[in-house]
């Protein structure tokens, strides 16, 4: 690869590969003060190659690659080679990650214990993680939550925050001093811009957190807020785990004690205020 | 035609751990879990490693549970299912 990038998100080492130069500037630019890969060698390798070797000049479009592939993704235009980026690195992560239990959701921590927000897609756990870190909380991070199975602990990883649609002005109104990457319109999944998390997050992204709540928000119904039994949310929290099979045992005892341990509940919000307020009256309670 | 005979996978390869209704248990022979309800746990603990018909379990659940309206054909149900699942081989 011609151009190259690496960084440290957390525990992760990643090492971006490219065709071309934009991408990998525009992730220096993003990713300026997170930390390179521990002794420089990345765990995850990932690629953006030209869709076909012509391609890298005419209609530049780039085709993702590592160590694991998804082959119907299809070719992003070159101008979402940050987005491209993004998707990979995720991908490696949910296929490859081994050393921790790993759950698609956002965290947030305070005085050491962590709030973990999962749900389907638009449930709004980008936009709760970046609206709580707005308000003093640290950001772990907005799509993947890292369980330790030898000690419980949730580890941080704070990745840019992935803003999409209506979700993109609401942050930005919370975090008027906040660092966005260029909004990239009409994606596959619509407009999306980045956000920085703020250089607090960034610096203590080695600290874990105890788990302490877990969260199931549904954006756009009335407000409601149901406590969620053991068993349901073990359901829940294995179909939003990328590696609960693969880690067999160790997956199971972290699961277990995750579920026995720490208290859940649904909330459904109507906007981001009424989510907010759930959330903290949720932690007063705790 | 011999009775069948019904055996649980040993305790070795399960990891059992009550929730609330249900009950998880984690087979570590074939890395799958499962989700069960009464009376499967039970089920497994009274048959444990002992090769016995479902008559005899039924007796067996019997001295140890208030099992209500258990009959021949429940029984053979649950059975099934947990055959059916891998916890519970038929001899």
């Amino acid at each position: 690869m011609k151009h190259v990038f690496t960084v440290r998100i957390g525990p992760a080492g990643f090492r971006v590969g490219s065709d071309w130069r934009a991408p990998i500037r525009a992730l220096e630019r993003l990713y300026a003060g997170y930390p390179a890969p521990e002794d420089n060698i990345p765990d995850f390798t990932v690629r953006l190659f030209a869709a076909r070797p012509w391609r890298h000049w005419l209609r530049p479009s780039i085709t993702l690659g590592g160590d694991f592939v998804l082959p119907e993704a299809a070719p992003l235009p070159l101008s979402q080679g940050v987005l491209a980026a993004e998707m990979a690195m995720n991908l490696q992560m949910a296929m490859g990650q081994r050393r921790y239990l790993l759950l698609h959701a956002s965290a947030v921590e305070r005085e050491g214990r962590a709030v973990l927000m999962t749900g389907l897609s638009g449930a709004g756990k980008s936009t709760l993680a970046a609206l709580l870190a707005a308000r003093g909380w640290r950001l772990m991070g907005d799509e993947f939550a890292l369980i330790d199975p030898a000690s419980g602990l949730v580890h941080a990883f704070p990745r840019l925050v992935s803003l999409k649609n209506r979700a993109i002005e609401v942050v930005r109104k919370a975090l008027p001093e906040g660092r966005f990457g260029p909004l990239l319109a009409g994606t596959p999944k619509g407009d999306i811009q980045h956000l920085v998390p703020d250089s607090r997050s960034i610096a203590r992204m080695g600290d874990p957190a105890r788990p302490a709540l877990l969260l199931f928000p549904r954006f756009g119904f009335d407000n409601a807020e149901r406590g969620l039994g053991p068993s349901e949310v073990f359901v829940r929290l294995t179909q939003a785990s990328t590696n609960y099979v693969a880690l067999g045992e160790r997956g199971f005892a972290a699961m277990t004690r995750l579920v026995r341990e720490v208290a859940a509940c649904a909330i459904d919000y109507p906007d981001a205020d009424a989510a907010i307020t759930h959330v903290e009256r949720l932690w007063a309670t705790l | 035609m011999a009775e069948r005979l019904y055996r649980a996978a040993s305790a070795e390869t399960l990891l059992i751990e009550p929730l609330d209704e249900f009950t998880l248990i984690f087979h570590r022979a074939s890395g799958l879990t499962h989700l069960v309800a009464a009376p499967a746990p039970e089920i497994i603990a009274a048959l444990d490693r002992d090769q016995i018909s479902a008559a005899t379990l039924l007796e067996r659940l019997g001295t140890r549970y208030e099992l209500g309206d258990a009959s021949d054909e429940l029984l053979q149900a649950r059975l099934d299912e947990l055959v059916a699942i891998g916890l519970v081989a038929a001899l």
